[in-house]
């Protein structure tokens, strides 16, 4: 606890601002419009909350390296695209669409990270690019002013169905139980080796802390949300949340726990000195590209389903921003170096609970931009005056 | 201060007529140079003599234009910094190369983490960096898992010391590692040099400061434009002697 108080004071923030931010932009909604505060509502903002926090998750990878992928938003567009063209036209099954659409993502990240890591092109400029040429490809492929429609089933549940609630309860049961283990297991090793782990007290509250949270969650999802329950019945957990909840074990084991993660940090904070170190900081720089434009090809499966369609401005319009002001609102740096899966999730949510919100009382899609670009400023304000806090400790 | 006879023992590194070019610059000109184990080698110069840079073409970092390099008597060749780790060889970077994101543990174990199956073994790396701080006597770093961000220059010299030696190094070479130092934290660093060279290895120690020099150093080397214009031992020459052979590249009483 004390060292965490010291950390902080350190400027390392870490999940406060953006666990605050969300605390109190709820209940201030909640307050101003009490439908806010529903579990119909509630289960809004995940889905709403779902393209942008899985975009902003690949992004968590070029940010954490410094760079940026402007072009991430219209990526998950082509891949919605033609997720849906291959499906509607050429009448492909589900699964190899989204093949399709996937594989588009990893090859799209491929071409950006050579050019990036390769050829010496910065970033910004490379996926500036990007981000025209994409906005033109998805509309050759869509064809201007069409709307590509998706009938499949499977594909549609994926952002629109809802889990049974006891399904819910055994994701639930899955995710404290492996949550528990790995503290456990870690802590137990740690003692063992004799190095410097965490009291039993602190793993119990973690593990507890979770397991409430989590709890309140299912269960407030789990809640009946259809108006008439007897025509149709509404309730369970979104099906994107355990999607989500995949890409965020897999995205924050991969950073914490495996030596990758360990050279994609390193290449963000030093890149002569991971170079001296035996660290091929050209692949690292491909790999996070990579990794981004897949992740926008997931986003952008989840876009297509929520909406039942394709169309040219898929991925377009505010979905980077969005993303990227999640993953900083989060605390994931633009400096490199710093960040987390985890920042993408926490700040996809505060950005979905702005634009919920603000529908809620009635203001103008013009007022709920404004003020989630000020909220993004702040967010990267408060990122640099964190970072010239650091070094100045030193 | 004691070296062994030089007849008795082959050096642990010999090169022979290093040629190095950044485009038409000729940075090194025909070098040769040899270090042995359990000695001291101070490599001195002028500023941009190219020490820095003769320690980063066989530490892999920069290929060199020509030129041979042996250890143990065999000849080997250096494409990258890897290369160089596997043969022992450890560089301390005049800028000391620390990721300042990362800690002490993370940084002493960066681009060659234990593993076991996919996952960090984070409890052993922490052990073996205690375990080598410890054994450097290091009391200075409070605790192993601190962002080296937060360490002083003296804490992160002996983190990149330590980093250096974790890893069975036949040869540690140092550039210039006291030169952003203090009185007190000089002389902490000169005594781990010292000591190194006592547990058997090869030093190289690359310092402005004759004080330092000829406070550990066995044998000492000179470059002077990109050659090497004497490599004698360090009983067999005076302060003055040194200083001439480094602004001029020649000395009256120097036995070449
Ligand atoms: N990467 C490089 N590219 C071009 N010139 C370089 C590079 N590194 C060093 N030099 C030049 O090589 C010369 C020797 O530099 P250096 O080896 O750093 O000297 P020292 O370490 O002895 O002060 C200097 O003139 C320097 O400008
Ligand atoms: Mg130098």
């Amino acid at each position: 606890m004390n060292e965490w108080l010291a950390s902080i004071r350190k400027g390392n923030l870490g999940a406060l601002p953006a666990v605050a931010g969300l605390i109190v932009l709820c209940v201030v909604f909640s307050v101003m419009r009490p439908v806010f505060f529903t579990a119909g509502n509630f289960a809004n903002l995940f889905t709403q909350a779902a393209q942008v926090s899985l975009i902003a998750m690949g992004l968590v990878f070029v940010l954490l390296l410094g760079e940026i992928d402007l072009s991430a938003g219209f990526t998950s567009g082509v891949c919605a695209a033609v997720l849906a063209v291959t499906m509607d036209q050429q009448g492909f099954p589900w699964y190899v669409s989204m093949g399709l659409a996937i594989v588009t993502g990893s090859v799209i990240g491929l071409v950006l990270g050579f050019l990036v890591a390769k050829a010496g092109i910065p970033s910004f400029v490379v996926t500036l690019a990007a981000f025209l040429a994409f906005q033109g490809v998805v509309l050759l492929v869509v064809k201007a002013g069409n709307i590509v429609p998706i009938r499949d089933p499977i594909i549609i549940a994926v952002a629109t169905k809802n889990l049974t609630p006891l399904l819910g309860w055994v994701f639930f049961g899955i995710a404290v139980v492996g949550y528990a283990a790995v503290q456990v297991r870690s802590t137990i090793s740690r003692r063992k080796q004799g190095v410097t782990a965490d009291s039993w007290n602190t793993v119990l509250l973690r593990v507890g802390a979770v397991a409430v949270l989590l709890g309140i969650m299912v269960a407030v999802l789990n809640q009946e949300r259809s108006r008439n329950a007897l025509i149709v019945s509404l309730k369970g957990v979104p099906i994107v949340v355990p999607v989500i909840a995949f890409f965020l074990v897999l995205g924050t084991f991969l950073l914490g726990r495996t030596a990758y993660g360990r050279h994609l940090y390193a290449v963000g904070g030093n890149s002569e000195a991971s170079r001296r170190a035996g660290i091929n900081v050209d692949w690292i720089r491909m790999s996070a590209f990579v990794i981004c434009s897949t992740m926008a090809a997931v986003g952008g499966i989840v876009a297509a389903s929520r909406n039942a369609s394709v169309d040219p401005n898929t991925g377009g319009s505010n979905v980077l921003l969005y993303a990227v002001g999640a993953a900083v609102i989060g605390g994931t740096s633009l400096f490199g170096g710093k960040g987390r899966v985890l920042d993408a999730v926490l700040g996809g949510l505060v950005v979905a609970v702005i634009d919920n919100g603000m529908g809620l009382m009635g203001y103008t899609a013009g007022v709920k931009y404004v003020v989630t670009g000020t909220v993004l400023l702040l967010a990267a304000s408060v990122d640099a005056l964190s970072r010239k806090r650091a070094s100045v400790s030193t | 201060m004691s070296w062994k006879d030089p007849l008795m023992q082959a050096p642990f590194l010999e090169l022979r007529g290093i040629n190095k070019s950044f485009g038409a610059v000729q940075v090194l000109r025909d070098v040769a140079m040899s270090v042995r184990a359990g000695e001291v080698t101070a490599l001195v110069g002028d500023n941009g003599a190219g020490k820095s840079t003769l320690v980063k073409c066989v530490g892999g970092i920069h290929p060199m234009d020509s030129g041979e390099m042996f250890i143990n008597g065999s000849e080997v060749h250096v494409h990258s910094p890897r290369e160089a780790a596997q043969l022992g060889i450890e560089i301390v970077y005049q800028d000391l190369a620390l990721c300042d994101n990362l800690d002490i543990v993370q940084n002493m174990f960066l681009g060659r983490e234990r593993t076991s199956g996919w996952v960090l073994n984070e409890p052993e790396m922490e052990q073996l960096a205690r375990k080598t701080l410890d054994s450097l006597a290091v009391r200075t770093v409070s605790t192993v898992r601190q962002p080296v961000s937060s360490l002083s220059g003296g804490q992160r010299q002996t983190v990149a010391i330590a980093k250096a030696v974790l890893w069975n190094s036949k040869l540690v070479i140092l550039d210039e590692p006291t030169a952003a130092l203090g009185v007190a934290q000089t002389a902490q660093v000169l005594e781990l040099v010292r000591a190194l060279a006592d547990n058997g290895l090869a030093v190289v120690l690359i310092s402005h400061n004759m004080n330092d020099v000829f406070a550990v150093s066995d044998r000492i080397a000179a470059l002077y434009l990109g050659q090497m214009v004497a490599q004698v031992k360090t009983t067999d020459v005076t302060h003055a002697q040194v200083v001439e052979l480094i602004t001029s590249g020649k000395s009256e009483g120097q036995q070449a």
